[in-house]
Parts: C-alpha cells; structure tokens; sequence
C-alpha cells in the first residue's frame, strides 16, 4: 500500500515505513540510544530528500524515547538531576555545533567533516567498547569478577574536581565540571552530525561517570527527548521539512519496536550488551569509512537546491 | 531583439508555413491526493491544412517536450585526494528542469539537422548541452552536463521517447506524458513542434499544472504558512503516541 507524503513529495510504502520505525525503534529501545545515525541513512535510500528525512526522523526519536523515559520513570531507573546538567549543556554544545555547521558549509567541505566525524567518532567509541568487553568476557572465564562499580572511596581524579554535587539514583558524588564539559561535546558532535548523541552518552556514562548500566539508558533517552524536541521544533520552523505523515508512520513503527527493545534490554547480560553495542557502533563507523575509501560507483552526485514554480 | 527573434523563426520556418497546429491537453490540471503514485496526461495534436498548403513528399513529425519547474542544481564529483575520496569539482545548474521530457514520432536524429537541434533545442541532449543551460568551461562542464543526464534519467525524470508520439491518421497524433511520482508538484510547460522535410512548420505551448489537493494541500501550506504551531503539533503527536505507548504496554 503507497501513501503520498505531502512534504517529502512522493509516495512511499506503509509497510516498510511502518517495518523500518519498528526496527530501528528496537533498537533504540535496546541500548538507549535514538537511532537517528541508523534511520536517516536508510529514509535517505528510499530517495526521500535529506533535509526531509533528517527533520523527520527526529520526530520518530521524540516518541520512542519518550516511552522509554517514561517505563524507565516508574521504575526508577533515571536520574533526572543528572539528565538536567546533561540537557543544560548539551543545549549550548548544540548552539556552538549549529555555528560550526555553518562555518564547516562556507568553507565548501561540510561533507567532509560529517563523513570522517562519523568515522573517528563511531570507530573510537566502538572499539573503547569493545575492547572493554572482550577483556570482561576474558576475566570472567578466569573466574575473576567483574568490577565496574566503584567501591567506596574509590574516584577518578576528575570527578573529585570542586563544585561537586551528590546524584543518589547513579551512586555518584562528582564535579559538575566534567559532566557539563562532556555535555557541552555531545551537543557539538550532535548539532554537527545531526544525530541527539546518546551513542556517546551510554559508554561515557558507563565507563568514565560509573553509572550504574539500569539508569544509564533512562538517563540517556532522557537527554535525547530534550535535545531532540527542541532540534524537531527548529527544523519545521527554519527548514520546514518535517513530513507529518512520514512521522507519524515511524512514530507508530518506532514506539511499539522500542517497548520490546527496552523489555529485551532487561533480559540482556550486562556486558553482552555492551558489546552489543560496540559491535553496532563498529559496523556504522566501518560504514562510512568504506564510503570514503572505496572506489564510487558513480562519482557524480546532484543536490537539488529550493523547487521555483 | 524581439523582432530579430520573430524575423528568424519565419525564415526557419520558410515560405510553405501554411499548416496550422492545433493541441490539446486530457488534462490542465493534475491533482495529487494521498494515494497519488504518478500519472500519465495524453496530448492530442491536429495538423490543420489549407487550399494552399503545398503537398508534403514525406510525412508530419511530431516532437513533444515537457518540462517540469526549475530547480537549483549542484552536481558535484568525486575525486580521490590521498586514500579518501572526496567531492572536488562542482558545476551549477541554475535553472535545470525538476522534470524533462522529450517526445517524438520517430528518432531525432533522422527528423532533422544537428544544427537544427542544437539552435532550436530540440530533443534532451541540445537542450542539456545548451550553452545557457550552465556555464560552459571550455569542455569541462561536458561530463557534469552528462552525469545530470544519467542521474536524472535514473530516476525518471530526464525522458526520452523516439516512440512516444503515434499518428492515428497522417494529420492527427497523439502522445502520453509519464509523470513518476517523484515528479514535484508546479507548473509544467509541454511545447509541440511539428516537423517535415527537417524544418520546424509550427509549434504550440500549452501548460499543465500539477498540484497537492486536500488533506496534501492542507499540510503543505500548514508546514509553510503556521510552521511554528506546525512544529509544535507533530512533537505533540510525537509524545502522546510515545506516552500511549507506554500505557498500552505497561506491566511492570
């Protein structure tokens, strides 16, 4: 079955609209994450425009994460102190990222920058991950156990910096400072790469804060609904190219695929899922590093700029 | 200027201008509604004749182009720099069509003379590789000229049919313009020339116009005209299916 999209301009198919927010919305829901990084790759194969299918998708990221906030809410896995200094510095990250865009787009090499952001970013984080859990995995069959919780008294050096503030729900007592200079970068990197960050916010509160796995993805989702409602809002009023009825086609896909996305994460190991995840990190980077290595088919693109009646 | 213009038409066109053509659209306006996946819109043509047009040794032609609204184009190349590959050349179309169609009775090449086709525009390969179609770089917008062709015509939207116009009888034709769904919506121009012994006897412009209706409409113009109240309503949406979701589901 087709429907028109009144704004993208052209007709698509329900079923693999509906099919694709159900996929990446599982996924979403699984590790945390909005899985903006993996829709608007694929909306943009489909042949929908990019401005469109950016703007979109961050409607679909609104409503999965929200019911994630939500679920994670009433089981207290969030810790909305911790998501606040998140959201309060991921906003002038963003306005910063938002500057840089520009710059990045006078300078004629914005395409550049985004592919090999995506490639550092993605292969770094992806690999850091990986190789945390390979070496988990290797201490376990050695019947040692695994420590990722701080014991009492035990801190990085950083997180004992001033100006420090007790977050009960994620066992922390840390300096703002690096929490608030870690969110100021995840909304640079996602302003510039349009995509809400929770990639890097899952591992960097796993592994640098110490937060306990549990609250981590509700934090996170919780970070990722504030940037994002504020980005979607920004893209219908500065580009208008939010397709209401693409949305709310990924929005029905994507909820109902991330509940059963969050209901598997509980069910999942710990450390399997964090290498889960670093291998899905890995596999995106490795993407868009092939893209710039390999040999393009067809060398030539076309970007169509505004249509003139 | 004007003048000049209308000066060499009519010697192009030579003294035996004495047929008339007369066309006909199935439709001037084309509406888009929510299950819209492209459409077809028939041309009907009629070749008028007097007591003093002379007889014609070979038969009529017909060429149909259709064009779409225009559009900013960059095409851009790839060039490997080191191990990556990355954009380095880029041509600019101003003013290329969204949508182009060419039709005709037969094979442009044997309807008439290269020079013909180049100064007249006459078929998708003189009207890409007009001059005032993107500035000339002495050869080297030829292969950014072709990649707009091939990427164009990849999506169906760059046409060109050496059948697509038929004679039902030697002095009416009749042709049908595809329009794929990725077509966008706007005014569309379809120019009629009529052909014989490689001079063009007489052309027509006629225009159709391809536009949202409904509900399609009604977004359009929501997104354009409230985008403010627009963006706030589809995050609306966005949370209560999010929070819906979480209430159906709930269990725990």
């Amino acid at each position: 079955m087709q429907i028109y999209l009144p704004i993208a301009e052209m007709p698509v198919s329900v079923l693999l609209i509906l099919g694709m927010g159900a996929a990446v919305g599982f996924i979403s829901g699984l590790f945390g994450i909005g899985g903006g990084f993996l829709m608007t790759p694929l909306l943009i194969f489909l042949g929908i425009p990019p401005a469109v299918a950016v703007a979109t998708q961050s409607a679909q990221i609104v409503a999965s994460s929200m019911t994630s906030v939500l679920g994670a809410l009433r089981r207290g896995a969030l810790d909305l102190k911790l998501g606040g200094f998140l959201v309060a510095g991921g906003f002038v990250g963003s306005a910063l990222g938002v500057w840089f865009f520009a710059a990045a787009r006078r300078a004629g090499q914005l395409d550049l920058v985004i592919v090999i952001s995506y490639v550092t970013l993605f292969t770094v984080v992806g690999s850091l991950m990986m190789k945390e859990s390979i070496r988990e995995f290797l201490t376990k069959r050695k019947g040692g156990s695994v420590r990722l919780r701080r014991r009492a008294g035990e801190h990085a050096p950083y997180l004992g910096l001033p100006a420090r503030v007790r977050f009960y729900r994620s066992k922390l007592y840390a300096s703002v400072i690096p929490i608030v200079g870690f969110a100021l970068f995840v909304g640079f990197a996602g302003a510039l790469l349009g995509i809400g960050g929770g990639f890097i916010v899952v591992p960097a509160l796993l592994y640098i804060f110490r937060v306990p796995t549990t609250v981590v993805v509700g934090t996170s989702q919780f970070q990722i609904v504030c940037t994002t409602l504020v980005a979607l809002i920004l893209h219908a009023v500065a580009n208008q190219a939010v397709d209401i009825v693409l949305a709310i086609l990924l929005i029905v896909g994507g909820v109902f695929g991330a509940q059963f996305g969050a209901r598997a994460g509980r069910n999942l190991r710990a450390e399997l899922f964090r290498f889960l995840l670093a291998i899905l990190l890995l596999a995106v980077g490795l993407r868009f590093a092939m893209e710039l290595v390999v040999t393009p088919a067809e060398p030539f693109s076309i970007t169509v700029g505004e249509t003139r009646t | 200027m004007r003048a000049l213009a209308c000066l060499m038409f009519f010697l192009a066109v030579g003294p035996a201008a004495a047929e008339t053509l007369i066309t006909s659209l199935s439709n001037s306006r084309v509406l888009i509604n929510s299950n819209y996946t492209g459409t077809s819109i028939a041309i009907f043509g009629a070749i008028g004749r007097d007591a003093q047009t002379v007889a014609r040794a070979t038969g009529y032609d017909a060429v149909v182009t259709v064009r779409g609204p225009s559009q900013y184009v960059v095409v851009r190349e790839k060039e490997k720099l080191g191990p990556v590959w990355i954009n380095q050349e880029q041509q600019k179309f101003p003013v290329a069509p969204a949508y182009l169609s060419v039709l005709t009775s037969r094979p442009i090449e044997e309807m008439t003379s290269d020079q013909l086709r180049q100064r007249q525009k006459v078929g998708l390969r003189a009207i890409i590789g007009a001059p005032d179609f993107t500035n000339t770089r002495e050869g080297a917008d030829r292969p950014f000229r072709d990649a707009l062709y091939r990427l164009k015509a990849q999506e169906g939207l760059y046409v060109e049919d050496p059948r697509g116009v038929t004679f039902l009888t030697p002095d009416i034709f009749r042709a049908g313009i595809p329009l794929p769904a990725t077509a966008p919506p706007g005014n569309y121009d379809v120019e009629v020339m009529l052909f014989a012994d490689t001079v063009i006897l007489a052309r027509t412009i006629t225009h159709f116009e391809l536009v949202k209706s409904g509900f399609e409409q009604q977004v359009g113009e929501m997104a354009r005209d409230w985008s403010a109240f627009y963006g706030l309503a589809t995050a609306a949406i966005a949370i209560f299916f999010g929070w819906i979701a979480s209430v159906t589901f709930r269990r725990d």
